[in-house]
């Protein structure tokens, strides 16, 4: 059995409060709060969740926390946690379970007080034998040497992972939940705090708080609803947990889930009208608009140049900002989801990108380990 | 066997696990790795080969290789350091660092041999660029 193109339809999407959150706040609450605006934004309520999907790194059990938490008993539920892109592995196995009919009102969420309780706190590294003793300093130090590794290739220049972050900070500045608010230039990333050579704090993804949820029935139920937004294609894909056993660290495992998720929706990259691909450094957007078939290998940089990915550039690319300035609380992908969902219904002011249909959301997890595609659009024909 | 994965290829792990190993060799100055049945190298050290799930041997790497990747790790407090993945000629890559140059010399492709360093009290595989041939 395979997987039906828009069989399953997001029909909710909330954030949770964003940023800095009150003392004592809980990931369960900002889920709750999130789940609670989500189930607002499309007119269902508590008793009919019937299917629960969470992942956090500060809550081991996240789904027996947020059930018991919510007072409901889901049939059915899913804790799969492989990083930020954990929760376009839950779009997939929620069409896997509505489809199987395991349950109807499919709930997904997120939550993280990393900023208030610190990152050490929220994530702290498992001890790895062969990587500790030399203390990367993790996760930015692997992808810095994916960076470096992509400029030594591909020629990939400093300047033009700056363009990726002044692209982001654009955005932003017509996103009103940004946390970044003001403009940012080549010049000042380049000159930022080095963090991991080549990569400077600039960057680097934010380090908030906040989380959200989304809400999902099927087509049938979710053509009385308002706006419902296409499940059109799913891929996901491990390649490797520690970074020192990536296989290349230019390529990553997009260049298969990518392909997974365009093949079953029938899609090509030329049909994507926004591209929110998992920004938690400069040099990821890179590698994901090239191995999701936006550009060719190796020319990702030349791909982003001269605010190409900017507002008013040839290809819109994380329009509420992205994890490097509108919001990045540990595990990011369900951001990207709800930003995808909000620009196809054509909800983002400012920011919308005209006549939008088809929205890729692209997560990614650990250290470039897991790779995570979602497409998103009109009901299939 | 010529089918499935005989049960015995497991490493038994009641003496000494995959990373005692390798420890006990570091501490007799070797870089140890593992091979498979047809000889591919196979780091970091597991009880089954990785695809296969067949039994590895032991190795011992001649120590020299070249760097994969590099970065330069600015603490907010101490000195910058080096943090590389090294790829050694024998066929597999590890995480260390290249030490005896500066931390932002060390470029990808050069040339490193390895030599035992006490890193937290033990004895642990670090670089220095290998000598000019």
């Amino acid at each position: 059995m395979s997987l039906k193109p828009g069989s399953i339809a997001i029909v909710g999407a909330a954030e949770s409060e964003l940023g800095q959150v009150a003392p004592g706040t809980t990931p369960t609450d900002l889920m709750a709060q999130g789940v609670v605006r989500a189930l607002a934004d499309c007119g269902l309520t508590l008793p009919e969740v019937d299917g629960l999907f969470a992942s956090t790194t500060q809550q081991r059990f996240a789904t027996m926390a947020l059930a018991e938490y919510l007072g409901i008993t889901p049939r059915y539920q899913d804790n799969t946690q492989i990083g930020g892109s954990s929760f376009m592995s839950h779009i997939a196995h929620a069409m896997m379970a509505i489809n199987a009919g395991l349950c109807e009102v499919a709930v997904i969420a997120y939550g993280s007080t990393q900023r208030s309780v610190s990152r050490a706190a929220a994530s702290p590294r498992e001890y790895h034998p062969y990587e500790t003793p030399y203390q990367p300093f993790l996760p930015a130090s692997a992808y810095a040497m994916a960076a470096a590794r992509h400029m030594h290739v591909y020629g990939t220049t400093r300047e033009q992972l700056a363009e990726v972050a002044v692209a982001a900070r654009q955005w932003a500045l017509m996103n009103p939940k940004a946390w970044e608010k003001k403009p940012l230039t080549i010049g000042e990333v380049i000159s930022a705090r080095m963090v991991s050579n080549p990569l400077t704090v600039r960057d680097c993804c934010l380090v908030t708080d906040g989380g959200g949820a989304l809400v999902l029935v099927s087509a049938a139920r979710a053509k009385r609803m308002k706006k419902p937004v296409y499940v059109l294609g799913v891929g996901e894909t491990l390649s490797h947990a520690s970074i020192s056993s990536m296989p290349e660290l230019t390529v990553t495992g997009a260049a298969r889930s990518g392909p997974q998720a365009f093949t079953m929706a029938g899609l090509t990259p030329a049909d994507v009208d926004v591209a929110m691909v998992y920004d938690a450094f400069t040099i990821n957007t890179i590698l994901f608009l090239e191995d999701l078939g936006f550009c060719a290998k190796g020319e990702g940089g030349a791909f982003v140049s001269g605010g190409a990915i900017a507002p008013g550039g040839r290809l819109a690319v994380n329009t509420n900002g992205g994890g490097l300035s509108y919001c990045h609380p540990g595990m990011y992908g369900l951001l990207l989801l709800i930003e995808a969902v909000r620009q196809v219904r054509g909800e983002c002011g400012a920011r919308q990108v005209p006549n939008c249909e088809i929205a890729l959301a692209h997560g990614n997890g650990g250290v470039l380990s897991s790779q995570a595609t979602v497409l998103l659009g009109p009901a299939p024909d | 066997m010529q089918d499935g994965i005989d049960s015995s290829a497991a490493q038994e792990l009641k003496t000494a696990s995959p990373l005692s190993t390798f420890e006990a060799h570091c501490r007799e100055g070797r870089l140890a790795y593992q091979i498979t049945r047809d000889g591919h190298a196979v780091f970091p050290p597991r009880v089954c080969a990785p695809g296969t799930g067949t039994p590895l041997d032991w190795r011992i790497s001649a120590g020299l290789g070249t760097v994969y990747s590099t970065t330069v790790v600015h603490p907010r407090e101490g000195a910058p350091y080096n943090v590389a993945l090294v790829d050694l000629d024998e066929g597999f890559r590890m995480m260390s660092r290249v030490d005896g140059v500066a931390p932002e010399a060390v470029a990808i492709g050069l040339r490193v041999k390895v030599r035992m360093a006490d890193i937290d009290h033990a004895l642990r595989p670090v670089f220095t660029p290998a000598e000019a041939a």
